[in-house]
């Protein structure tokens, strides 16, 4: 059968990704946000270092800091997310390990998402 | 056979080990390599935001390691290799922006980057030992 589709609109999304600019336009994104929380993040880290628990609950029990915190650590898992999927892309050529490895990065960098934005959240409520 | 014989005439493209070494290839390299070093590093903040969540016992243990000889040595790498990669990120956004390109302003953008990652790390510690008195 003849197909009357132009060249252009059949390999559309069958690049290697399977993508678009999608992944490189969030790397982006999320590079800029995380730069624009850089003061905060310098300022906490000074202020935060060696200091007992009860002031480190203090300090992010005010809902602006706990807010740049959670947003601070979620961009960042989702910047090294992307990341370390493009060196796993350059580097890991053998099929399996390079989907397990996809795999792990995924489930790694969500893991360390989930886990500082729960700790900033109990430590903002003071428990 | 002859196909292996071929082959092994073929032209090879310039690789890293034909290039002599420039500046801004070793920040290219240092930009890659803070980056996989960040991915595992931020396992540091996060085990401290964990341990002060999970209570004062846990939270005096991570303190505790952090403030030993190699856990500082650890501490700051891994602040200089986050202030190294977000300084590249900054250069990274003014290529892409489409500006920086002459050899001169690639030269000098690469060499601010890791001048500039040495100074305000240093920056970082200095504030940090004021605040707490260790200075």
């Amino acid at each position: 059968m003849t197909d009357y589709r132009t060249d252009l609109s059949r390999v559309r999304g069958l690049g290697a990704a399977k993508f678009g600019t999608e992944h490189f336009w969030m790397q982006r994104v999320t590079s800029l946000a995380v730069l624009l929380l850089f003061p905060f993040l310098f300022y906490s880290v000074i202020y935060l270092a060696g200091r007992p628990l009860a002031e480190v609950k203090e300090y992010f029990s005010s809902p602006l800091v706990a807010t740049m915190a959670v947003l601070l650590v979620a961009l960042l898992a989702h910047h090294m997310r992307l990341g370390m999927q493009v060196i796993i892309e350059d580097y890991v050529h053998n099929s399996s390990r390079k989907l397990t490895f996809l795999m792990l990065n995924i489930f790694f960098s969500t893991l360390v998402g989930a886990a500082g934005v729960i700790a900033i959240i109990k430590l903002s409520l003071g428990a | 056979m002859a196909n292996v014989e071929l082959r092994s005439k073929r032209p090879l493209s310039p690789h890293l080990t034909v290039f002599r070494l420039y500046i801004n290839m070793m920040m290219s390299i240092l930009h890659r390599i803070t980056g996989a070093a960040n991915y595992f590093a931020i396992i540091l903040p996060v085990a401290w935001l964990v341990a002060a969540a999970s209570g004062s016992d846990i939270f005096a243990l991570v303190n505790g390691l952090f403030a030993t000889p190699l856990g500082l040595l650890v501490l700051f790498g891994a602040s200089w290799s986050l202030i190294h990669h977000a300084l590249g990120g900054i250069r990274h956004f003014i290529w892409d922006a489409g500006r920086g390109f002459s050899i001169p302003s690639v030269i000098i953008l690469s060499w601010a980057t890791i001048f500039l990652s040495l100074l305000l790390t240093a920056a970082l510690w200095f504030f940090a030992m004021v605040m707490h008195g260790r200075l």
